[in-house]
């Protein structure tokens, strides 16, 4: 009974601090991107709102709130409705099992990558309803690129997240974080660190990868019929799953909560805020690329490299054991 | 590059337009798809007509020219000319020479701070965001110096029929030396960061081919004609003003498609610098209008057709008088609408990517085609 009390209080604890996590995280993130944009622009970005536009993101999320939602005529109802939710929870699911520091986790499931990789994967399905529930052919399309798209990617994300599951012989993240106390794994591993960068903006469907939401040829892609708080939820699931995928990249590669002088989860939040500084860097320098030759990016260059470094990794890790 | 269609395979219809964020006005093409190709392409114009060809016969010829600044406002003083042009070739008024000049430098301004406009228009429809707000910062001084001058930034309406109303000053010329000296500080800049982006190649090279036979059929002018290798351009081909006066090039392209037509303007822009400060240098004293301009114009019976080169094409005004103080029938021969007319051609067989890539480096002016 005791158990199941303490298990109850640390699970609901969890949650609500995973709800304020990813509240909290959205609204600053999207105020860094659009000061990280505005600094490469040469403009100043949101001043008014709060000190340098702190709060804008809140004044914005509030007028969103206020905003009319548009269901369209001939829509199919229940999954247009359901799509923003099934796009959003998986997200949640994922931060049970992110070892923040050592102390500083609800879940520490010995097959928490696993869990991580399968639910992110359910975004798919969500862009894939939005854009088919629509009704609209501009979302559709969108929404079949995005499919092609994150299959094509998931393959060489999961063959480099192998090479580092096989050098830690384990799938729970804190494992992997504690091996590297000594030698992060991007010094011993900076192919996978690279294609995991590459496939995970990608499955973020982050520029230079945005072509689901292409705006200049898709409108908005699968969420051009979305309005108010429905298109905010897209919106904030975007922002956390750039999130999930750089703390997943700092677990695999950048040494975890590991660093000197300051508290781990400071480094840990460190280092997860600059994977996404980079991957905002990209976006506001590189132009998109065309839907066939993303495809063939990741078929013809990213697979085999992938497939290469999991051989090498393996027959490596044979010699030295 | 086509699937071939099976029994159960059916194309659809997509509106590209006439609300699209990259057909850049109310332009709307009707996109025949099959998947994410397109099979046919069926551009619909007519959405922002506004009658400017009826506007010229119910007012002055003085009355007319603020229109002129409104049919292309990207490089509106090149319309202003075309329309002085004509007017004054019809009533057999002398323009001095220094308002040539003056002429000449702002209007390659105009030019030039069209191309940039395209630029960061055109890399933001390949997706690229940034390279949009550079150009705005280095346009801004052109619309400045301008402002300055005549007034207005946009919609200019500055020459008038026998010259220019207002002398260029030493602050002018500074500026304009200055400015030159900025942008061609810029150029190694937009090769590092756009031209040499392997992404970038990988959208423009290739993509678009303008056969230059096709080209000459549909009548394409401008830079889009040139990226295809025909070396035609008004200021060199049929010169007017004081164009002969200055030692230019005109660039052309190899291969025809998106990424020569892009390179064929950036390198106009060092062109039309080259211009700007020839002319700077050899500007003329004198006045700056014709004298005896009556107020109340009335040419005689006849009628004249100028063409200028603008920053899209060839431009030609075909003006008949009846002796009246209006004119008795303007024809306006735009760029736009003939390079347009190429654009469905272009697009067949491409994916909906490359229609934006392509239907961007025409450089349209959705008004200009209406009129």
């Amino acid at each position: 009974m005791q158990f199941f009390l303490a298990e109850g209080a640390r699970l609901g604890l969890g949650l609500i601090g995973v709800i304020s996590l990813v509240a909290v995280n959205a609204l600053f993130l999207i105020w860094m991107e659009r000061k990280v944009s505005a600094h490469i622009q040469l403009r100043p970005g949101p001043m008014e709102v709060g000190f340098h536009g702190a709060l804008q993101t809140i004044a914005d999320a509030l007028k969103l709130i206020g905003k009319e939602l548009i269901t369209p005529e001939d829509v199919d109802k229940l999954i247009y409705l359901l799509a923003p939710i099934v796009m959003f929870l998986p997200v949640l699911v994922s931060f049970l099992v992110i070892p923040f520091s050592p102390t500083l986790l609800i879940r520490d499931l010995n097959v928490g990558v696993l869990l991580i990789f399968a639910f992110s994967t359910l975004t798919v399905l969500a862009i894939l309803m939005a854009g088919w529930a629509s009704n609209n052919k501009y979302s559709l399309l969108g929404a079949i690129r995005s499919v092609a798209q994150n299959v094509a990617y998931e393959i060489p994300l999961l063959l480099t997240a192998m090479s580092i599951i096989l050098m830690a012989g384990s799938f729970q993240p804190s494992v992997i974080v504690s091996q590297q106390a000594k030698v992060w794994n991007i010094f011993v591993q900076p192919l996978a660190f690279l294609l995991f960068i590459i496939c995970g903006t990608a499955e973020t469907n982050r520029a230079p990868f945005d072509i689901p939401e292409a705006e200049s040829e898709l409108v908005a892609g699968f969420h051009t019929e979305y309005s108010g708080m429905r298109f905010a939820i897209f919106f904030l699931a975007e922002y956390t799953n750039m999130f999930i995928v750089s703390a997943v990249a700092t677990i695999f590669f950048l040494g975890g909560w590991h660093g000197p002088f300051l508290p781990p989860v400071v480094w840990f939040l460190l280092k997860v805020y600059a994977l996404i500084f980079l991957m905002m860097w990209f976006r506001w320098t590189f132009p998109r690329l065309r839907f066939d030759q993303l495809i063939t990016f990741a078929w013809k260059i990213l697979i085999p490299l992938a497939l290469l470094n999991l051989i090498v990794t393996a027959f490596v890790l044979k010699l030295v054991r | 590059m086509m699937l071939e269609k099976g029994l159960e395979e059916r194309t659809f219809y997509l509106n590209l337009g006439p609300q699209h964020p990259s057909t850049h006005g109310v332009l709307r093409i009707v996109l025949e798809m099959d998947g994410e190709f397109i099979v046919t392409a069926d551009p619909v114009i007519g959405y922002g007509h506004r009658a400017h060809e009826k506007m010229a016969e119910l007012r002055t010829y003085q009355q007319y020219l603020p229109n002129m600044g409104r049919v292309d406002y990207l490089h509106a003083l090149a319309y202003n000319q075309c329309y002085c042009m004509a007017v004054e070739k019809l009533a057999g008024i002398t323009v001095p020479e220094r308002a040539e000049f003056i002429r000449v430098i702002t209007s390659e301004l105009n030019r030039i701070s069209s191309h940039l406009l395209w630029f960061g228009a055109y890399l933001l429809d390949l997706g690229a965001f940034t390279p949009f707000l550079y150009c705005f910062d280095d346009r801004e001084q052109i619309l400045d110096l301008l402002d300055r001058l005549t007034g207005s930034r946009l919609t200019y309406c500055f020459y008038r029929f026998g010259g220019v109303p207002v002398d260029i000053d030493d602050d002018f010329i500074a500026g304009c030396r200055a400015f030159s000296q900025r942008l061609r500080s810029r150029w190694d800049d937009y090769d590092n960061l756009v031209t040499k982006n392997v992404i970038f190649i990988h959208r423009t090279r290739d993509v678009g081919i303008l056969p230059p036979e096709m080209a000459l059929q549909y009548g394409v002018t401008g830079p889009t004609l040139r990226g295809s290798g025909i070396p035609y351009d008004i200021r060199k081909s049929e010169p007017f003003s004081v164009y002969p006066l200055f030692d230019f090039e005109i660039p052309i392209g190899e291969r025809g498609d998106v990424m020569d037509r892009y390179l064929v303007r950036l390198q106009e822009m060092e062109q039309s610098l080259r211009i700007i400060e020839q002319a700077l240098d050899k500007l003329p004293n004198g006045p700056i209008m014709a004298e005896k301009v009556p107020k109340r114009l009335k040419p005689p019976e006849g009628e004249v057709y100028t063409a200028v080169e603008t920053a899209r094409g060839e431009f030609g005004i075909y003006l008949v008088s009846k002796g009246d103080v209006k004119p008795y029938r303007v024809k306006l021969r735009v760029p736009c609408f003939s390079n347009l007319s190429v654009l469905p051609e272009l697009i067949k067989d491409t994916m909906v990517a490359d229609a934006v890539a392509i239907l961007g480096s025409i450089d349209l002016v959705i008004p200009e085609i209406d009129r």
